[in-house]
């Protein structure tokens, strides 16, 4: 058995996750670490998505392909 | 005994240019490859040997070609690593060289966007001041326009297509687990169907057929074209047109690797039947199932999860591995496929550093708890588009890799070094080498040709009907012994 899995086994431990009524997986408290962690991600993130998202989103439009 | 899986994958990007409504993308994508390529745009892509209307199935041709993009004037070049650069439609489209294994595939995948990524930088530097393309590496605009990432697998021609059709449904139905690149919502005529907020593939909505020709319209789940730009009567080019445009290099590697394995059983006749019942309607199901636990129905009435559909392929490729094909790159797609299967059975919010539809839902949830984001927020559509943006400096993918989060394969150096060079042991290897080496003297190419021109009054083709001939071990003494191309055509005449 890798490692790998038995530290993703260890993980879920750890963590859990349940569903809401329309089957999506909510993600719950997985401890401080991994909120910080996430925070540091969404940091980053913010500071090179797109500005104004609608307009951005909507001028997207792909015509014609394969 | 089955043949070896030679592999390759065909990107159309997605692009766009910010603010700017009187954008024609199909010029764009020209001069986007035409900047890229330079000088080699000289040389003539050769459609003498390519038929893209015949099918596996036998029929004729159903319809006349269509004008080719060069007959317009658009820009289609070989590039010295053996790539194909070209505009498909409204598209820039990079096709890998053809790859021996799975993880050679991943580093040429990659290679595809640092080149697209290199193409936009020059680019910009020549459009006037505020014009800004963009370019995605994705498969959905989310307003119901679908464009392709293909797969090429090298199948014997004495296969029967019936079993290819057979047994490689079900596996592309449930292996959307892993190849899923993630999307919003959902599109086309599924949309009404509505209350999915995320589903794994950025395919599956717009697939209509379970066999068939088509690649634009009534997308079917097995594409039927055949045209294996190698010897007919021993090979097949099995098209593949169902699955999504992966940035995770683990999830390229399993797309790709775990479908020559299955290739293989195929050929080799060593899998049960494990039909579905409704192809399609699996293939919507699967897709909008986040927990990966909705059963489909099979032929014989057994009801499966997609995880357990793809536990039965595996427990037979094991076993076919063991005893028919054992080699380190089989025993490595064995261990990531199953390390992936486990994963997906306990969590499969566990795969955020392996697989791309987990990446970015983490990223949506991670935005939905942060800033309290409903599901239709427009800045939730930004990140699923965003994810796929090839720039290392903008992509969300990039940045989540910059910072650590996903599993790496192959390594930048190998993806840098893929940019100019061939993969050694295909015929990649011979075609690359040779637009290095004499670009003046080459007046057209194909997959399976080169046509020199060294001067004298017809022109020489060079055939190359063996994907697996022409490698660094065949061709390179030859090459070292050919200063300038009628050396080397005369050699090869000799």
């Amino acid at each position: 058995m890798p490692q790998e899995q038995e530290q993703k086994k260890t993980q879920k431990k750890a963590g859990g996750g349940s569903e809401d009524d329309a089957g999506q997986v909510q993600s719950t408290s997985k401890g401080e670490k991994l909120k910080e962690e996430m925070d540091e991600i969404l940091d980053e993130i913010d500071s090179v998505l797109e500005e104004n998202a609608e307009e951005f989103i909507k001028s997207y439009v792909q015509k014609g392909g394969e | 005994m089955a043949i070896s899986k030679v592999i390759g994958t065909e990107t159309e990007y997605g692009i766009s240019a910010v603010g700017a409504p009187e954008f024609n993308p199909v010029l764009s994508s020209s001069l986007l490859i035409s900047t890229y390529a330079g000088s080699l745009r000289r040389i003539r892509w050769d459609y003498e040997q390519e038929s893209p209307l015949r099918d596996a199935r036998g029929f004729e041709p159903v319809q006349m070609r269509e004008p080719s993009e060069e007959d317009l004037g658009l820009a289609n070049v070989i590039l010295p690593n053996g790539a194909r650069y070209y505009v498909d439609h409204a598209h820039p489209e990079y096709s890998t060289p053809e790859c021996a294994s799975p993880r050679e595939l991943v580093i040429h995948d990659k290679a595809g966007e640092r080149i697209l990524e290199r193409s936009l930088e020059e680019l910009h530097r020549v459009l006037p001041a505020g014009h800004r393309l963009a370019i995605y590496k994705n498969n959905s605009d989310g307003k119901g326009n679908s464009y392709g990432t293909h797969e090429n697998y090298l199948v014997d021609r004495k296969s029967p297509f019936g079993n290819i059709v057979r047994d490689l449904t079900p596996f592309f139905v449930s292996r959307q687990v892993f190849t899923g690149a993630g999307k919003l919502g959902a599109e086309g005529a599924w949309e009404e169907r509505g209350r999915h907020r995320y589903q794994l593939t950025q395919r599956a909505d717009f697939f209509e057929a379970e066999v068939g020709l088509e690649t634009t319209l009534k997308r079917p789940i097995i594409n039927t074209r055949d045209e294996p730009h190698a010897d007919p009567d021993k090979y097949r080019r099995l098209h593949v047109i169902v699955g999504d445009a992966n940035m995770c290099e683990v999830a390229t590697y399993l797309k790709v690797g775990t479908t020559a394995l299955v290739l293989k059983l195929i050929e080799d006749e060593y899998l049960p039947d494990l039909s579905l019942a409704n192809p399609v309607a699996s293939l919507h199901d699967v897709s909008r199932d986040i927990t990966c636990t909705t059963q489909v129905r099979l032929a014989d009435g057994r009801r499966l999860s997609a995880v357990q559909l793809q536990w039965e392929y595996l427990e037979r490729a094991k076993k076919y591995v063991e005893q028919e094909d054992p080699s380190p790159d089989n025993d490595e797609v064995l261990r990531r496929w199953e390390a992936t299967l486990t994963a997906l059975e306990d969590d499969p919010l566990s795969l955020h550093r392996e697989l791309d539809w987990v990446a970015k839902l983490r990223l949506l949830e991670g935005y939905r708890e942060r800033d309290g984001l409903d599901w239709s927020d427009h800045k939730l559509r930004l990140v699923d588009l965003q994810y796929h943006d090839i720039r290392l400096e903008k992509g969300l993918y990039y940045r989540l890799a910059a910072a650590g989060k996903v599993e790496r394969l192959v390594t930048d150096a190998e993806i840098d070094r893929a940019i100019m060079e061939p993969p050694e042991d295909t015929r990649a290897f011979f075609r690359g080498r040779c637009i290095s080496m004499y670009p003046d003297a080459i007046a057209a190419a194909s997959w399976d040709s080169l046509i020199f021109d060294v001067g004298k009054e017809a022109l020489q083709r060079v055939p190359m009907r063996e994907p697996l001939k022409g490698t660094r071990e065949h061709v390179e003494a030859l090459l070292e012994r050919s200063p300038d191309p009628a050396t080397l055509v005369g050699l090869l005449q000799g």
